[in-house]
């Protein structure tokens, strides 16, 4: 392999960040993962984070709620911030920023429990329920809006992984939404759905913008084109292009990020 | 490369009448290998099979008959005179009193004619040993039969309980029977008046084991099974599942973890005797520890189960899907919420799995007990964890080793029960694991 | 487009567009030629001929609309890709108006008859062959994503407005002198406005391949130096 190309190309973001990445570096024990990423993630925007499979994009998400702390291996240095809050400060309780940041998988992960049961698990754990009638308040609004509520609501007792492969992601969804994160963070959502669940989760992502900050990383450039107001290419472990959507997908000034998004690697 | 492809090119087997022939010939050959590996499969389990059939047949066959016994009923005069001549109606007294008497003048009574002292000597061992006991028992119990006169049964000896079963023959020479010509008359005098006949062998189950085999049981065996399981159970599967949570879910992967991987595989393969003489070491002459005792059993075949249980328990838990895993994680739970709401949920159908092998593996096991004094001669019925006891395997490996032609069928009739032990043990663990599968 | 593409059979569909592109430039640029020729030496045969081969152009025109649509749909073009295959439809709209003015100039070769001015004739065949050598260089500059040719093309566009300016003049004179001489030199004039019309159109294609290959529109504020819009009273004219 020839030395690596560190440059990054970033159309500044023109709003409030909502988290900001500083000068982030990733090991997997002696291999970099992420070389000095520096990347803002736009309060009420949907960033799209694209490149080619080991690029670094989806390690860079787990960076975001630290789900990177599980991998013993995983040593991470640099400053990220949500609001001004660094997530890897000492007083900074990971509980507390999962509360704040929400997950939504590659692969629809209900839990082996009713819906009813899926989408009350978040605000069981952080307490956030006062009484019986408002986790049912706080889990029929999830539901309604993660558009699953219509589908679901006479069969919230049933087990949730009866669903479709797209109704489960909802599901997801709403369990996600459910403890009213600031971000959500997504890891491929719609890579096991079919096209009709897929534009339906995309309509959900478009939707959800108003009131959350999206992070998603897709294979899929249309869908990123479809869904993102900001576009992230990573490869080989660089944020090579930053900038708006339309940007990225008309007009790429680094030549990596031209050849990924017209189909010329490998 | 471009002679190569030239020299060597492949033509669809439809291209000639002699390479379809070929294409057919070899398309036969390798149904016709297919056909055969199946009839082999087939072959094997229908060895197994047959096997199966002809070990469980046996067993059955010898120790059914092992479940009747042979009783004779006697019209008893129960004496106030030898039972309680100062009318204490004290228990103990009336328990403690002479009925080898009153039998003697039950039998005297129905034969008349038996006079001599060798004759009557006979006469009285073909009642079981144990009848006086019978009789003693019953009327402790019931204290207000005395001065009547009742009609009881009380148990004959083996040899005549054999000779019923047809397993004594009766036209041998005398001198080689263990039964002589007079007895045989006492007996078959005593059938045609329709005293002497077969009854249900409750003895087999409700009491201990006895160096008579008419008065010999298995409930002291069964009873300290199910102890010595207790135990087994009880510090076996919290530990199997708690070392295996912790080395899947927390132990960080570094040598010692691996080498602890290692040692708990090789610990399944370790002879059980081995885990004997570390009992015997450890808890007998280290702790001093009760002998014989279920509580030190348990504990033994606990540390055989322990590496059966932990594998099964990390297999059980590798096989729950990381998406969960990762799904609760990404909630905000904790590592251990994680493990408690959803791993051990979802992976405790396989940790029973694991746990009914690692008991059955327990029940059957007879070496270690033996290292450990579990094989002695004991009658009475274990009434604690600390009281001695044997086991159902080790019975069976006692009754086996006894001269007298009654064990035989005794023997199978405790397999049969060790068996029946099993399957029910299986079929609890089974009904449990479904449920909790239903469950999710 | 250096490096080529993951999925070949791609790179042989944008190879086929842009083939096409430039074959249908080639019949376009020669229809030009040939309408300016046939006009010169009132070659009816010629100016036929050149009325029929429109027809190719035309067809050229539907085929890559369809070829474009196709590459669309199945596809999914991104950055150079989609800019390409857009601005080859354009460049494919712009050779067929480019046509047609080609086809309108031939059409004229009968009309005109023999009562024009000869003054004025001399600066047809020099419009023509700038407009000519535009449509060539455009084409180059798609050819060879030549960025510098087609602003140069879009810069030479000033220059033929100008010639065109001078034409419309010499014209309007010509007729307020002799009205006889109307009807020829109003077919004059819509000749030097149709080449006048396709040096917009190369102008036009000058910039789909400067936004074909930079990304960037060419700004927006090009020299206009047609000032005949404004002309309304003869006597303005110097």
């Amino acid at each position: 392999m020839t030395t690596l190309d560190f440059t990054t190309h970033t159309v500044p973001l023109d709003g409030k960040a909502k988290i900001s990445a500083k000068n982030v570096n990733l090991w997997y024990g002696e291999k970099q993962a992420l070389h000095n990423i520096n990347l803002e993630v736009g309060e009420n925007q949907v960033t799209a984070l694209i490149g080619p499979s080991g690029c670094g994009k989806s390690t860079f998400l787990r960076c975001l709620n630290r789900m990177n702390d599980t991998i013993t291996s995983c040593r991470i240095q640099g400053d990220i911030r949500i609001d001004g809050d660094d997530i890897y400060a000492q007083a900074l309780d990971v509980v507390h920023l999962r509360a704040r940041v929400g997950m939504v998988f590659q692969k629809p992960n209900p839990f082996p429990k009713s819906i009813f049961e899926n989408v009350a698990y978040g605000p069981r754990l952080h307490g956030l329920a006062e009484s019986k009638d408002h986790m049912e308040h706080i889990v029929k609004s999830s539901l309604e809006r993660a558009g699953l509520w219509k589908e679901v609501s006479d069969r919230l007792q049933s087990p949730g992984t009866g669903l479709s492969g797209g109704q489960q992601q909802r599901l997801c969804i709403a369990r996600a939404i459910a403890v009213s994160p600031e971000v959500i963070l997504m890891d491929e959502p719609c890579s096991a759905l079919d096209p009709i669940a897929t534009a339906k989760i995309e309509e959900l992502i478009d939707e959800l913008r108003e009131n959350f900050t999206i992070a998603i990383v897709t294979h899929s450039m249309q869908q990123a084109a479809r869904v993102s107001q900001r576009t992230a290419f990573f490869h080989l472990g660089v944020l090579v292009e930053n900038g708006p959507t339309e940007g990225i997908f008309t007009n790429p000034v680094d030549k990596r990020t031209q050849d990924y998004v017209t189909g010329r690697f490998g | 490369m471009t002679d190569v492809a030239g020299k060597f090119t492949v033509e669809p087997f439809s291209a000639s009448a002699e390479k379809r022939e070929r294409f057919n010939r070899l398309l036969k050959k390798r149904y016709a290998a297919e056909a055969r590996f199946k009839m082999w499969g087939i072959v094997a389990v229908s060895v197994a099979v047959v096997f199966l059939v002809l070990l469980l047949g046996s067993i059955l066959l010898q120790g059914a008959s092992a479940f009747s016994t042979t009783k004779v009923e006697l019209e008893l005069y129960l004496d106030p005179a030898v039972i309680d001549p100062q009318g204490t109606k004290d228990p103990q007294t009336i328990a403690s009193a002479d009925y080898n008497q009153i039998l003697r003048a039950s039998m005297s009574k129905l034969f008349p004619e038996v006079q001599g002292r060798r004759e009557r000597r006979d006469m009285m061992s073909l009642l079981s040993s144990g009848a006086a006991y019978e009789v003693a028992g019953h009327v402790r119990d019931n204290p207000d039969l005395i001065g009547q006169t009742i009609r009881f049964e009380v148990l004959t000896d083996d040899l005549v309980d054999m000779l019923r079963k047809g397993y004594i023959e009766r036209n041998v020479p005398e001198a080689d029977r263990k039964l002589n010509d007079f007895q045989l008359g006492i007996y078959d005098k005593l059938v045609a008046t329709g005293a002497l006949g077969g009854a249900f062998n409750t003895e087999l189950i409700t009491t201990g084991d006895s160096r008579e085999p008419e008065n010999a049981g298995l409930w002291g065996a069964v009873v300290g099974s199910f102890l010595t399981l207790v135990v087994t159970l009880g510090i076996a599967f919290p530990l199997g599942v708690m070392a295996a949570v912790y080395l899947e879910e927390f132990a960080p992967k570094n040598r010692i973890t691996d080498m602890i991987e290692v040692n708990i595989n090789n610990l399944a393969a370790v002879p059980s005797i081995v885990f004997g003489l570390l009992g015997l070491a450890v808890f007998l002459n280290f702790f001093g520890m009760p002998r014989s005792a279920p509580v030190v059993g348990g504990l033994v075949l606990a540390l055989q189960a322990l590496p059966i249980i932990i594998i099964a328990s990390r297999a059980a838990i590798k096989a729950v899907p990381p998406s969960i895993r990762e799904a609760a994680l990404g909630m905000g739970a904790s590592p251990l919420q994680t493990v408690m709401h959803h791993t051990l949920p979802l992976s405790m159908p396989g940790m029973l799995t694991g746990a009914i092998l690692g008991m059955a593996h327990a029940l059957g096991e007879t070496a270690p007990l033996l290292m450990i004094g579990m094989v002695a001669f004991i009658v009475d019925i274990p009434s604690g964890f600390s009281s001695p006891a044997t086991v159902l395997p080790v019975q069976i490996y006692l009754w086996a080793d006894s001269p007298e032609r009654a064990f035989v069928e005794k023997t199978s009739a405790a397999i049969i029960v060790l068996l029946l032990f099993l399957i029910s043990m299986n079929a609890i663990a089974i009904y449990l694991r479904k449920k909790f599968e239903r469950k999710w | 487009m250096a490096a080529t593409h993951t999925v070949s059979a791609f790179d042989a569909e944008l190879n086929a567009l842009k083939t096409k592109v430039l074959r249908m430039g080639g019949i376009a640029e020669a229809n030009v030629a040939a309408a300016v020729q046939a006009v010169m030496r009132r070659d009816k045969a010629l100016a036929e001929r050149t009325i029929t081969s429109d027809q190719r152009i035309d067809v050229f025109d539907s085929e890559i609309s369809e070829l474009v649509t196709r590459l669309l749909a199945l596809r999914q073009p991104m950055a150079i890709d989609l800019r390409f295959i857009v601005g080859t439809l354009k460049i494919a709209t712009d050779l067929e108006r480019i046509g047609d003015y080609a086809k309108n100039i031939a059409k004229r070769t009968t009309a005109i008859g023999t009562a024009v001015p000869t003054q004025p004739m001399h600066a047809i065949p020099r419009m023509g062959e700038m407009v000519l050598s535009m449509v060539k260089d455009v084409l180059d500059a798609l050819s060879n994503e030549d960025v510098e040719k087609a602003v140069a093309v879009r810069d030479r566009d000033a220059i033929l407005d100008e010639l065109y300016n001078s034409v419309f003049r010499e014209l309007l004179t010509y007729m307020m002198e002799d009205p006889r001489t109307i009807t020829g030199c109003t077919h004059l004039l819509f000749i030097a406005k149709n080449l006048e019309r396709i040096g917009d159109h190369a102008t036009n294609m000058a910039e789909a391949v400067y936004y074909i290959v930079t990304g960037n529109r060419m700004y927006n504020d090009r020299p206009k130096a047609d000032v005949t819009a404004e002309i309304t009273d003869p006597s303005q004219i110097a």
